[in-house]
């Protein structure tokens, strides 16, 4: 089952381009509140689809495949533009964006899109799972598949995250990777950061600039055993 | 007799070793009590601290990959806690976990008002295709724990009380069981109730239903009854939780014929008194005696 989805995984990632997706995102419109929510993901989520996670179109439902979890379900757009661009959604379904017929909410919906693992949209619900489900894989000896959840820096203020983040780190859940998009949104500030809060509780972490493909990689393919991971992306500030 | 938390432990420990699908999830409490499951079953066997949010969380995440989870914790802070993610964390992702409680709604008064969930049954009235079992006897507890556990992916509750009833009733899960049957109206005794409204009907001409699942809502078994034991459609309930929780269940079942309800349980008013069990039931009328005055009126 690994060698499949290796195989397929490297089939996908021929699929799709990071130029492509301010096309595809151009496609859904109505919900340009959060257009800075949507593109502060951008960056993060392209380079864990195209280079970092174990799942494909043809994986979705397989039980060892990777899993990300989007918890900060707001501005949804490059996740779907992602997506679109990975195989798992049709680009031709991308124009009926938050419609009555729709699988494309304003937050995504896991019962009605293939490829999404949780519905969310209700900031702090993702991590909690995430928690849960990295349980799951390692009480079925699953020990190869990775769990990220992505969160944004306003969504940190949830106190259910640290609910999570103390428990991870203390039970060492070390298929756990956290991804936080800073983009100074968060009323009252994180001071000293907000890495610092994951470390604490015993998190390897890392922190880097979010629009870094690069450095984006390194981070989330950083070694951390017996711990889990987050990678704080840090993006140019929401009222810029 | 054992009480149907200690039946709890159990059954969940001996079922945890039987089932690899079965994860049970703990907030502090009970958790010395399973220290034996943990030590055999250290990953399926998960205590988060006292983080109830995480608790419904982390049981939504293992049933996302094909666990059926076990939370556990007192009522208060297993269902009106961490409530939206009872809503969002499982029902809204589809997926189930059987929640198992401990303290009902006045197991515990000294302890005060933090640790009384009479709206638990209520709240989760709220949500779609929630399964709500109520046993009133430890017997009943394991019956409706193993059905719970191997009930698919169903969302399910299981509200144990300290409260208990002398002899366990012969339950099939989902079904009223009718204990005495008369002629004079139907009474429907919830769970842990049903000992104080035999004492209370006692004498009367009256069919007393006993219901250990109150959800789904066994309304074809009551509108059976009500057919079998004369025309008049007079209803009373009785609940261990909120007073009228189960009401708008039983006006759906008799929706096309002239029926009169009375229902009884905890009042919605905070009791502000500490004290025991007992003191409590008598305060809120659901001794044998309060419930047969207000019964007696009401049927005669």
């Amino acid at each position: 089952m690994t060698t499949s989805t290796t195989t397929s995984t490297t089939e996908a990632r021929a699929r799709g381009r990071f130029e492509d997706l301010p096309a595809l995102m151009s496609l859904m419109t109505g919900d340009e509140k959060h257009n800075p929510a949507a593109t502060s993901t951008l960056d993060a989520l392209w380079v864990l689809y195209d280079r970092v996670l174990r799942v494909t179109p043809a994986t979705a439902d397989a039980q060892d495949r990777d899993r990300m979890l989007l918890s900060k379900g707001h501005g949804p757009m490059a996740y779907y533009a992602v997506l679109a661009a990975k195989g798992f959604i049709d680009p031709a379904v991308l124009p009926s964006f938050g419609g009555y017929d729709s699988p494309l909410g304003y937050h995504p919906d896991r019962m009605l899109l293939p490829g999404v693992e949780i519905s969310s949209g209700s900031l702090g619900q993702g991590l909690p799972l995430g928690v849960g489900t990295a349980l799951g894989l390692r009480a079925q000896g699953l020990n190869g598949p990775a769990v990220w959840v992505l969160l944004g820096d306003a969504e940190f203020d949830e106190g259910s995250n640290h609910e999570a983040v103390a428990f991870a780190g203390a039970y060492g859940l070390d298929r756990l990777h956290a991804v936080v998009i800073d983009n100074s949104s968060a009323t009252h500030g994180w001071q000293g950061g907000i890495a610092q809060r994951f470390a604490a509780a015993g998190w390897s972490t890392a922190t880097v600039d979010g629009r870094d493909h690069e450095a984006l990689h390194r981070a989330y393919t950083a070694e951390h055993p017996g711990r889990p991971h987050v990678v704080v992306a840090t993006v140019e500030p929401k009222d810029s | 007799m054992d009480t149907m938390r200690e039946r709890f432990v159990d059954v969940t420990t001996r079922l945890l070793d039987e089932d690899p699908r079965l994860a049970l999830v703990l907030a502090d409490i009970t958790a010395a009590s399973f220290d034996p499951a943990h030590e055999r079953h250290p990953d399926r066997v998960v205590n988060v601290g006292i983080r109830e949010q995480l608790l419904i969380g982390a049981a939504g995440g293992l049933a996302l990959t094909g666990m059926r989870p076990i939370a556990h914790t007192f009522a208060s802070f297993l269902v009106e806690r961490p409530f939206e993610q009872v809503k969002l964390s499982l029902s809204h992702q589809g997926v189930g976990a059987v929640l198992v409680s401990a303290g009902g709604s006045y197991d515990n008064p000294a302890a005060g008002r933090t640790h009384m969930a009479p709206g638990d049954v209520a709240l989760l009235d709220t949500l779609p295709d929630w399964t709500v079992h109520v046993p009133g006897h430890p017997e009943e507890a394991e019956r409706l724990l193993r059905h719970a556990y191997a009930d698919g992916d169903r969302n399910v509750y299981v509200r144990l009380s300290a409260q208990q009833n002398e002899t366990p009733v012969a339950i099939e899960p989902g079904r009223l069981t009718a204990v005495r049957t008369g002629r004079g109206g139907v009474v429907v005794a919830v769970g842990p109730v049903l000992d104080a409204v035999l004492a209370a009907t006692e004498g009367l001409d009256a069919t007393v239903l006993y219901a250990a699942t109150v959800r789904p809502f066994d309304r074809a078994g009551l509108r059976a009854a009500l057919d079998a034991h004369g025309g008049r459609g007079d209803v009373v309930l009785v609940e261990p939780y909120l007073a009228g929780t189960s009401a708008h269940a039983v006006h759906e079942a008799l929706a096309d014929r002239p029926h009169r309800l009375l229902a009884l349980g905890v009042p919605r008013a905070e009791h502000r008194h500490y004290g025991s069990m007992a003191e409590h039931l008598a305060a809120y009328g659901l001794d044998a005696a309060g419930l047969r005055e207000r019964i007696g009126t009401f049927l005669w």
